[in-house]
């Protein structure tokens, strides 16, 4: 924890070197987010230029999104538009550091605008390293449609969250997760999907039929969820782009559920409750091959795969209480990872392969916590009334989740934070929510 | 417990179209007396020894579980075979049999503990002499509570499995 802060390292060259400057360490803009940071680094984000006639509210609107990104890290601070000692009106124009280095911009985003024929945009930026006086990698253009702009506004942010951080970003992601309305004992529930950040929001099912618990594929094409549509808790396959969707596990006198893609996207892991006891499962999509992976009369549900797809972990209650175990893909004995105080569920493995982030249920409070594959290291990240169902952001560094408040009145709302437990903040959503996943980046 | 009531409801209208619509018969033979005479017993009422709504409301629908368990207790056991000596004299029926959780659990947990608090239901009415074929299960978790306060009072009632009859062999 303490370390981390000492790695918020402030740029500068050599040559450039100042008295202001010269309490810095040496290296380029950059935060290390190995845990987290304490101070936020300062920046600045000048509204984009726009380069063309009409483009002036795109140039505005673009900027003020690659602001929100950044912002909603926790890792950098915006500088107010209120502070600012000189703008940015033409973007071939050299920069006035001394401007910006006053009011302790560290990180300088400028950019500029293009609205081009046949409802086309380009967006074009550089980043800069203010106390060095230098440019942070080379500027870089988006083209894309008028209506993708948020798109092209993420995919800058998440470039220049790549450039200072070194880690990819996450911006340009969407969240599928369950929409909820109603009081709690009629509920309605559909699938819904927006962009990470809660813009452009749809829906994806009716609310006529409980859905559960929605998945991205790994290219983030297709959703598996579980609905109630047939009458029965039944895992369905949606495809995204032509919200047509098709059930995949349909046998009579069972239930499915739990479902998740492997890394490949080929293949299915879930739940079959046959008889009162739910075990694991795996089917191959397309030819709808299914293997028992797991044989025990006890729960064995929530099963996610590691990203190389060599393994599963899983919960089960075989020990006498929710635990999380991982296992082979293909099944075969089982090692338990939790020891801790309490009950563990919904563990799901990070995309970068290092951590379990998990539900913990102890002394009457639910916490989401991360632990190393091997069980150890665990960390809570947060405490509350009721908060479930972890989901990783792309890079692995942000975990979004369902928190749902107590009492009568009681509904279920979107939260993330980061891996560090920092930044705990309500998702934007339209109403209530629960059941987020969170898609890769978008291509 | 919508659900309970709308097919109940919609049972009443199939079984006893005629009774239903006949305002004289309301009102009379409920309950207790419900097999005091012929002419006060509507058909297809709660009054009907024969009917769904006499399963639900003088039988008893439900059995209830303490936490985190699937076992049926002493209670449950004699509704189950009152429940049982129901579907073995009116053998036309068919039931669902719905396991519920309350809200302190996950998602997916409190589905498949639901599935098995079903599950215990229909081994026990199996076990006294119905026809498993005439006995599904569902589990809704922790989705349809029917109390929804955040204490005990409420988290015990949700803690159930509701048997729901509905007319006919299906298949």
């Amino acid at each position: 924890m303490k370390k981390l802060i000492a790695t918020l390292l402030f740029g500068l060259s050599g040559i450039f070197a100042t008295a202001d400057v010269a309490m810095a360490q040496n290296g380029p803009l950059r935060i290390e987010i190995t845990d987290g940071v304490i101070e936020p680094l300062p920046f600045a984000v000048p509204n984009f230029v726009a380069e063309t006639s009409g483009a002036g509210q795109l140039a505005q609107d673009i900027a003020r999104v690659v602001a929100a990104d950044l912002s909603g890290t926790g890792l950098f601070r915006e500088i107010p538009k209120e502070a600012f000692i000189s703008n940015i009106t033409n973007f071939a124009s050299p920069v006035q550091f001394a401007d910006w280095k006053a009011i302790n911009a560290q990180a300088l985003i400028s950019g500029a605008v293009t609205v081009e024929g046949g409802g086309n945009v380009s967006v074009k930026f550089r980043v800069y390293d203010v106390f060095s006086g230098q440019e942070l990698g080379n500027g870089l253009r988006f083209r894309g449609t008028q209506d993708g702009w948020r798109r092209m506004a993420h995919k800058v942010a998440d470039a220049v969250y790549s450039r200072i951080t070194g880690e990819t970003g996450y911006f340009d992601s969407r969240v599928v997760y369950v929409s909820e309305t109603g009081p709690k004992n009629e509920r309605k529930k559909r699938l819904a999907i927006m962009d990470y950040d809660g813009a452009n929001l749809k829906f994806l099912t009716d609310s006529n039929n409980i859905v559960l618990a929605p998945r991205f594929s790994p290219t983030g094409d297709r959703v598996l969820y579980t609905s109630y549509e047939t009458g029965f808790p039944r895992v369905f396959v949606l495809d995204v782009g032509s919200v047509t969707r098709r059930v995949l596990e349909d046998q009579s006198g069972t239930m499915s559920f739990a479902p998740r893609f492997s890394p490949d996207g080929q293949d299915v892991v879930f739940s079959i409750t046959e008889g009162g006891n739910s075990d694991i499962y795996r089917m191959n999509i397309g030819s709808g091959r299914r293997t028992r992976l797991t044989s025990a009369p006890s729960i064995e549900t929530a099963p996610s795969f590691s990203p190389d797809g060599s393994k599963i972990v899983f919960e089960s209650d075989r020990s006498g209480s929710q635990q999380l175990y991982v296992m082979d893909a293909n099944g075969g004995q089982a090692t338990r990872i939790s020891f801790g105080q309490g009950r563990y569920g919904t563990p799901v493995w990070s995309p970068r392969g290092d951590l379990i982030a998990f539900t913990k249920q102890s002394k009457g409070r639910f916490h989401i916590g991360v632990m190393r594959v091997d069980g150890s290291e665990e960390r809570l990240l947060t405490a509350s009334f009721l908060d479930e169902g972890p989901t990783w952001a792309p890079n692995g560094r942000v975990i979004m989740f369902t928190r749902e408040t107590q009492g009568a009145n009681g509904s279920s709302s979107l939260y993330s934070v980061d891996v560090s437990g920092r930044n705990l903040k309500p998702v934007r959503t339209q109403g209530g929510g629960s059941d987020p996943s969170w898609s890769p980046l978008q291509q | 417990m919508m659900g309970t009531l709308s097919k109940s409801v919609i049972l009443c209208a199939v079984v006893a179209l005629g009774a239903c619509t006949n305002p004289n018969s309301l009102g009379q033979g409920g309950g207790a007396g419900a097999g005091s005479g012929v002419s006060a017993i509507e058909p297809g009422s709660a009054s009907d020894p024969t009917s769904p709504a006499y399963f639900q409301q003088t039988i008893g629908d439900r059995v209830l579980f303490l936490v985190d368990q699937s076992t049926l207790t002493d209670e449950g056991r004699a509704v189950l075979a009152a429940q049982a000596g129901w579907l073995n004299t009116n053998s036309d029926y068919v039931a669902i049999i719905e396991g519920h959780a309350d809200e302190q659990g996950t998602r997916e947990y409190n589905l498949a503990l639901g599935a098995r608090r079903s599950n215990a239901v229909r081994e026990y009415l199996v076990s006294q002499g119905v026809a498993g074929n005439r006995l599904k299960t569902l589990s809704y978790g922790k989705e349809r509570p029917i109390e929804i306060c955040s204490a005990e009072a409420c988290y015990s009632q949700n803690r159930r499995a509701v048997t729901i009859i509905s007319a006919g062999l299906s298949s």
